[in-house]
């Protein structure tokens, strides 16, 4: 038992200041995809709300697309195929060019894309949830198009739209976990390197689960606070 | 009386969400059409014939481990969603522990504390004589992604059973009917048309996560394009892996909503009259008066 505290200790003897970078690193890249999904998610959800069916169309195509296909997928063909793509634009100008992919960034690109598509049905659901004399009654006062959705759509549909994108969130904070194959020094990597050379796989992936569900329980706390604030509005019943 | 034809109905104007919706769609088009071409510029006769009888094994795999962990996950779902829902702590603590475990982690993590774990405890596991078991990464994968879906799956069930209204039971019980057969006769079939609709989307989650299988070794569809690829470095392999994934799940959709059609069938009402919708599904608020009356799922309250 002892010897198993050393080895998840901080310090040169244990593992933990290493599963405490990968924990960093997991953090980063969930709140690195965060945004990018939210924006593009809304702007997907604006798209099919829309009266114009091209427009309508195309969002459909992203997301049956991107929600249709394996997470891991999704990862490897952003990693490989924006890393071909580069190559072969920059061999045109330049010969012989060396040139890959930082898997973080390609982990980003690929979990918002996966997290819009998901958050364009969470945000479509909410417009639903808005009844159409709020964007009459905005129209009525003289609010531009942008100052009706700014100040009058946008709160209501944050706070409609919260539970799901909670969820969506612990989601997003688990596919970070398929990073780690391309590469990234995320908790899952650090677990499987400190594995490999302690042979103590049971220990070390046991640990990293557990480090993930405490990441999950923290942001329930989190994500409960900012409900409670997004709901400060309501009258209590 | 002369009739006069009717006035050319008004052209469409170009407002911006049409142009951006036509330029989306061009460059969809653009990009479908320039994968096709990079497809077919690369087409080699040789890369089909040695790669194809593998795809169609991976594809084997792949529906195997998702057939296999769906329903041995039922199976081990049933005692845990009633451990949820009962009121006992030594059975309701326990499962929602199994849930919160198996939801809260990455079914990769779950995977690799498996796979590599019963590695570490393999003279144990020779003694006990399950070795033999945990020795096939197949296995390892069968065994992890059940239990990862029987969580989700009790978690669904525990919501539907918790939706049937309480009249139900309790007028079954007046009826003097005994427990069990109150939940097989009047719970569990309304509960599970309820289900249907998280059921296959927890399918189609099942089949997106069997991707991971790949990096334990197993030769699923994800598998064999990573071996491929590895090989040949042909971008191509993933696309081919790409269309799969999309087309089964887009099967299984679709035949989703045809199950549903025809489980639900008795619930439909043409009239309007009626208000009520299913629940989970998002009501129609009101409708429009020329509009012709819509199908509808109603539960019966």
């Amino acid at each position: 038992m002892d010897e198993k505290l050393t080895l998840l200790s901080f310090g040169a003897q244990g593992w933990g200041d290493e599963l405490a970078h990968g924990v960093l690193i997991t953090i980063s890249l969930a709140l690195a995809s965060l945004p990018i999904g939210l924006i593009i998610g809304f702007f997907l959800a604006l798209a099919k709300k829309s009266d114009e069916p091209s427009l309508r169309r195309a969002a459909e195509i992203y997301t049956t697309i991107f929600r249709g296909l394996p997470e891991l997928l999704t990862l490897f063909i952003v990693f490989y195929g924006v890393q071909i793509m580069f190559r072969r634009i920059a061999l045109l100008f330049v010969e012989n060019l060396q040139f890959e992919v930082n898997s973080f960034v390609a982990g980003m690109i690929a979990l918002s894309i996966v997290f819009s598509s998901y958050a364009s049905e969470a945000f479509l659901s909410a417009f639903r949830g808005i009844p159409a004399g709020q964007y009459e009654g905005g129209n009525a006062l003289g609010l531009t198009r942008v100052q009706t959705m700014r100040f009058i759509i946008l709160p209501q549909l944050i706070k409609l739209t919260l539970p799901a994108l909670s969820n969506l969130w612990l989601v997003l904070l688990k596919d970070t976990a398929l990073v780690s194959v391309i590469g990234l020094t995320d908790i899952m990597r650090m677990a499987g390197i400190a594995a490999r050379v302690t042979k103590e796989p049971f220990l070390f992936f046991g640990t990293a689960c557990l480090l993930y569900l405490i990441l999950a329980m923290v942001s329930s706390i989190a994500l409960s606070g900012i409900e409670k604030w997004a709901n400060r509005g309501e009258t209590p019943r | 009386m002369t009739y006069t034809a009717a006035p050319p109905p008004l052209a469409r104007k170009w407002t911006r969400a049409r142009l951006a919706g036509n330029v989306l769609l061009t460059l969809w088009l653009a990009a479908g059409l320039a994968l096709a071409y990079f497809m077919i510029a690369q087409y080699e006769a040789d890369f089909y014939a040695r790669y194809l009888p593998k795809f169609a094994d991976g594809f084997l795999v792949t529906v195997q481990i998702v057939v296999l962990s769906v329903v041995i996950g039922a199976l081990i779902s049933l005692p845990i969603a009633f451990g949820r829902l009962s009121k006992n702590l030594l059975a309701s603590v326990p499962s929602y522990a199994f849930v919160y475990f198996f939801r809260g982690t990455p079914l990769i993590a779950q995977t690799f504390l498996v796979y590599y774990g019963a590695g570490q405890f393999r003279p144990e596991l020779q003694d006990i004589g399950l070795w033999w078991f945990f020795r096939d990464p197949f296995n390892c994968v069968v065994f992890t992604f059940a239990l990862n879906t029987a969580a989700y799956q009790a978690e669904i069930l525990r919501g539907a059973v918790q939706n049937v209204p309480r009249s139900q039971s309790e007028a079954a019980e007046s009826l003097g009917m005994p427990r069990w057969l109150i939940l097989w006769k009047i719970i569990l079939p309304q509960a599970l048309i309820v289900a249907l609709r998280p059921y296959g989307n927890e399918i189609v989650l099942m089949i997106k996560g069997s991707a991971i299988a790949s990096i334990v070794t197993v030769l699923d569809i994800m598998g064999e394009t990573r071996r491929a690829f590895s090989r040949t470095f042909d971008f191509q392999t993933y696309i081919w892996a790409a269309i799969i994934y999309l087309v089964m799940v887009e099967i299984l959709r679709r035949l989703w909503d045809v199950l549903e059609a025809r489980l639900t069938r008795h619930l439909k009402r043409d009239t309007a009259t009626d208000d009520t919708s299913a629940p989970g599904q998002p009501a129609k608020m009101q409708r429009e008066p020329g509009e012709p009356p819509v199908d509808r799922t109603a539960m019966p309250n």
